[in-house]
């Protein structure tokens, strides 16, 4: 019962916070999102990895299953569960939070209370989408995600706040009814009566799949497929359905971009891993070519996107893109290391782009401008965030020993290998030359910010950021550095449940 | 003695509703000029909430009376019928009238004729919940009637409004006159079958010569009108914006869910007990599945297209009810025959959760009224800073209109879209779920309004008032928490809706 506890503690933090006088908000917001944290790691230090994998027949860790209602001759059921995919970014989701909390407190000056409990309330079902296992509870988790990011991104975002926040919701949203509809075909041509996940997981891959409307089974695991992956492709997001995410970054209070970059974009590679690669991994392995190379192009197209900018958040933006590209290639590579390697990015690049964007947060509240012409020698007026900035641009680079070259040396190792992708070295070798545009734009996005005179002409003082500003930052660049130097703490527990998945049949 | 006993228990709803509304009447004859408001909202809110707790009762089969949702009891002559379908029904006008009567509290907080407001909604109810069990052609018109006397007034309630008196006024003309061609309609079904009573009707039809299927098809189509005004579906729903503009607002959300529900609840019944498609050669003439389609289908279409184009809130959320009303029709229009208690059911359990979030939104714009801050979009601006509470249960309503989970909306939309799915109507849903994609484009300005928007103006809101703020948190707080209560209420209402099929 912790995960429920879990969830029903932080949704009761939500909304305690939200009651509560806005001058409290921040700590009282504070204060008890650590019990979340202090309950994920627990979960963490008890978790037992063996037989716990999704297609294993076995249960999961933390399992409850408890039937809820039936209709039309399908059981939905209240099933949740853990296992060594969903557990590290739980974690991730919790810890992320709490210090996205804490880099609110100086630049969210005005409704405080309700600030603070929509981050709560997003925390509450972020945990959901990663613990739910049936796939009725899971949709409400996902859809229940949009609400508070889409008030975070109205209420306390930028001049275009509305557009942003709007475009955000349509894109999303419309992306989710597609996915919906791509499941449902699935399920309503299945031989199973409930919505539960690993069950239809083995159902699909036991070959059970009857056609409809005059398809044939094949035809229509390729359309429900298609349906799905665009759903999840839009979530990412990758090239070219993207251009929603530079619009909600620049326009989101720093705190909402961490969450967005942090733990919102990984709904999308988890749901993709989770639902496409897990459950048609024949489809995919059909269409390997062309999702390939959607990642590619999103790797290589999005860190061109950010060499292009002049906004510094924009670039971290669009560096996303480039990021997730290769969570994508690390999945369609179906391998050990390809999948492993992409659940270690998701949360590699969950703490570092997190980082980074409360760095640009950090830089922003001291000089009210994010643009490149405007900054310079920022790194002599505050040299602690400056040095954080540089630290977690290197882990972004894939420096050694930081998260960010584990994932990636992972997910080249894996996607190199790969025995589905077809040219799998020649895509490798594509996506590898990613990281010289990604080591090219930061360098020179910092050398301009950080590095030489200092010429921002302002009428107030620029001066050292607050202890609870840069603090956060802090534990994001141990918790980076923390896994680079022993990936094992998570890539252990990944492995054991992915091995299981690419047996082919149930 | 004893049946009349087991026939007032069995009718417990509608008789604590209608002996709550008399009892108001003598209290405002014992009190004639000392004014209690407080007595008689609480009256009238212990009175529906016993005619609820009743309808409970005898749904879980703990009254004795019936043993549950497939049970049924006839009384006097059959013409009436109480069975699980007529107690969710009531269920719904119950609660939805509790909600109404609650929230007017504070709405009338000035009005000299609190007694008969109060009065007149209960006996409308009376006869909403009589329509749930009507089991003949006679009794469905004076129940018909006595919803829709009680609704003309209510309407017309703010008689130094122009506005009020004159949507009362098109609300009665032409109530009276789908009156006139519902009353008909039985006429010439009556001729045609020489009965009233609704398995009766269907015997006859099916075993009635061909001559007589041309007058029963007409009388068909005619009393298929007279539902499609009391449901506002096309092409009988130009009254409804204005009506529900004009009416206060306790009122539109009364008249948009509860009257609603009632002409479904009638509908249901009569269409299929009375008219069903199995059968002889008259009814198959006269294929009202085929007719229903096209209704929902030009529902559901035309209200979402002209809820979007509205510039006051309380427009919009008239059209948007509308648009609803052809989400509901599904559940004929999906019959058939063997499906059709899941889908019927499906659209029951729309009908309950539509009860609590549409009533809630109406509520709201009372409260609003209520402040007197302006009826259009712009006017909302920045209510999420004064009011916050009552905001995010405006925005509940909102998001649980369109569809979006978490919240009871979507669950009783897609129970209703894949049980017409399961119908093999696949079509009927691509276009509800459509619709209801589209719908978010609009319940979306509301909260947008409300959160993102800065007010043009610096204003104070006045005293909030209690009830009416507790009734719109109420209705809020069930929207969410119907959600984990959901299977029991599905399952009874297809059980109900199963019951129904000969």
């Amino acid at each position: 019962m912790i995960l429920e506890a879990l969830i029903g503690f932080t949704f009761l933090a939500a909304l305690a916070t939200f009651l509560s006088p806005d001058e409290y908000a921040g700590r009282v917001g504070f204060g008890l999102s650590l019990l979340p944290v202090v309950g994920s790691l627990y979960m963490w230090s008890a978790f037992d990895a063996t037989g716990n994998a999704l297609l294993s027949g076995g249960s999961l860790a933390f399992e409850t299953q408890i039937d809820w209602l039936t209709v039309g001759g399908y059981t939905l059921q209240w099933f949740v569960g853990l296992d060594g995919i969903s557990l590290p970014l739980i974690v991730l989701s919790t810890v992320l939070t709490s210090l996205a909390i804490l880099s609110a407190w100086t630049p969210i000056d005005e409704r405080q209370s309700q600030f603070y409990g929509l981050m709560l309330f997003m925390e509450a079902n972020l945990l959901g989408v990663f613990a739910a296992l049936d796939f009725f509870v899971w949709f409400v988790f996902w859809e229940a995600v949009l609400v508070p990011m889409y008030f975070l991104i109205g209420v306390w975002g930028g001049p275009r706040r509305e557009y942003a926040a709007i475009k955000f919701f349509v894109y999303t949203n419309v992306a989710s009814l597609i996915m919906f509809i791509g499941f449902m075909a699935l399920v309503f041509n299945l031989p199973v009566d409930s919505f539960g996940l690993p069950a239809i997981a083995q159902a699909l891959r036991g070959g059970e799949l009857s056609g409809f409307l005059g398809m044939g089974a094949g035809t229509l695991a390729t359309v429900a497929f298609a349906a799905m992956f665009f759903g999840f492709a839009v979530k990412v997001p990758v090239v070219p359905v993207h251009t929603w995410l530079p619009d909600a970054h620049v326009e989101a209070p720093t705190p909402a971009s961490v969450m967005l970059a942090g733990v919102l974009l990984k709904m999308g590679t988890y749901a993709l891993l989770r639902f496409n690669f897990t459950m048609l991994p024949d489809v995919a392995a059909t269409l390997a070519v062309p999702i390939a190379a959607i990642a590619v192009l999103s790797v290589i197209y999005g860190a061109m996107l950010a060499l292009a900018q002049q906004d510094l958040k924009r670039i971290v933006a669009y560096s996303s893109v480039s990021s997730m590209g290769y969570v994508i290639l690390g999945l369609v590579a179906y391998t050990e290391f390809g999948i492993g390697g992409a659940t270690f990015q998701m949360v590699a690049h969950g703490l570092i782009s997190g980082l980074m964007f409360m760095a640009v947060g950090v830089i922003y509240n001291v000089t009210h401008t994010r643009m490149l012409g405007d900054m310079g020698g920022m790194a002599d007026r505050m040299p602690v965030t400056a040095g954080i900035f540089v630290a977690g641009a290197f882990g972004y680079m894939g420096l050694p020993l930081m998260a960010g070259f584990a994932a990636e040396f992972f997910i080249f190792q894996g996607a190199f290998a790969s025995t589905v992708l077809p040219a799998a070295p020649l895509f490798t070798a594509a996506a590898m030359f990613g990281i010289v545009i990604v080591a090219g734009y930061l360098l020179w996005a910092m050398q301009r910010t950080l590095f030489g005179p200092f010429r921002l002409e302002t009428d107030y003082e620029v001066t050292r950021a607050k202890f609870h500003d840069t603090a956060p930052l802090a534990v994001l660049l141990l918790c980076t550095i923390a896994l680079g130097v022993a990936p094992e703490a998570f890539f252990g527990m990944i492995t054991d449940a992915v091995v299981p998945l690419l047996g082919g049949g149930a | 003695m004893a049946t009349l006993v087991s026939g007032l228990v069995a009718l417990g709803p509608a008789v604590l509703l209608a002996a709550t509304g008399l009892l108001l009447l003598i209290i405002n004859a014992v009190y004639p000029t000392e004014d209690r408001p407080t007595l008689l909202a609480a009256v009238s809110t212990v009175g529906s909430l016993a005619a609820l707790g009743a309808a409970g009762a005898l749904l879980t089969g703990a009254a004795g009376v019936l043993s549950g949702p497939e049970d049924s009891v006839a009384l006097y002559g059959e013409a009436l019928v109480v069975d699980g379908m007529s107690l969710f029904f009531a269920a719904v006008f119950a609660s939805v009238t509790a909600l109404v009567v609650v929230a007017s509290y504070d709405y009338l907080a000035d009005d000299p004729h609190r007694a008969e407001f109060y009065s007149l909604t209960l006996f409308a109810a009376t006869g909403m919940a009589l329509m749930a069990s009507a089991n003949s052609l006679a009794v469905a018109f004076v129940a018909l009637e006595l919803a829709s006397l009680p609704s003309y007034a209510l309407v017309s309630f703010l008689k130094g409004n122009r506005g009020s008196v004159e949507a009362g006024l098109k609300y009665f003309l032409i109530g009276a006159l789908s009156s006139a061609v519902f009353v008909f309609g039985i006429s010439l079904v009556y001729a045609a079958t020489g009965s009233l009573l609704l398995p009766d009707v269907a015997a006859a039809l099916t075993e009635a010569d061909e001559g007589l299927a041309g007058v029963a098809a007409i009388g068909i189509l005619m009393i298929a009108g007279g539902f499609a005004f009391k449901t506002a579906s096309v092409p009988f729903h130009f009254w409804a914006p204005e009506a529900y503009e004009g009416a206060p607002a306790p009122i539109s959300g009364f008249l948009s869910s509860a009257s609603k529900a009632a002409g479904f609840a009638l509908a249901f019944r009569v269409f299929v007990v009375g008219f069903p498609l199995a059968g002889g050669d008259v009814v198959a003439s006269v294929d009202w599945v085929l007719l229903f389609q096209i209704l929902a289908v030009v529902t559901m279409t035309l209200g979402n297209f002209a809820a979007a184009t509205q510039e006051t809130v309380k427009r919009m959320l008239a059209y948007s009810s509308i648009g609803h009303a052809g989400y509901a029709l599904i559940g004929l229009a999906a019959w058939t025959g063997s499906a059709g208690g899941d889908v019927m059911g499906a659209a029951m359990a729309h009908l309950l959760v539509y009860g609590f979030m549409n009533t809630g939104a109406f509520l709201f714009v009372a409260l609003a009224e209520h402040w007197e801050i302006g009826r259009t979009f712009e006017d909302y601006a920045g209510l999420g800073t004064r009011a916050p509470m009552a905001s995010v249960a405006m925005s509940v309503f909102m998001f649980s209109l369109a569809g979006l989970p978490p919240f009871g909306g979507f669950f009783s939309k897609y129970f209703l879209f894949a049980a017409a799915v399961g119908a093999g109507y696949w079509w009927l849903a691509a276009v509800g779920a459509v619709n209801s994609a589209l719908s978010l484009f609009y319940y979306s300005r509301v909260v947008k309004a409300l959160w993102f928007d800065d007010p043009e103006t610096e204003f104070e809101l006045g005293a909030t008032p209690t009830a009416l703020y507790a009734a719109v948190l109420f209705a809020a707080v069930a929207t969410l928490l119907l959600l984990p209560g959901f299977g029991p209420v599905i399952e009874t209402a297809q059980a109900a809706a199963a019951a129904l099929i000969p």
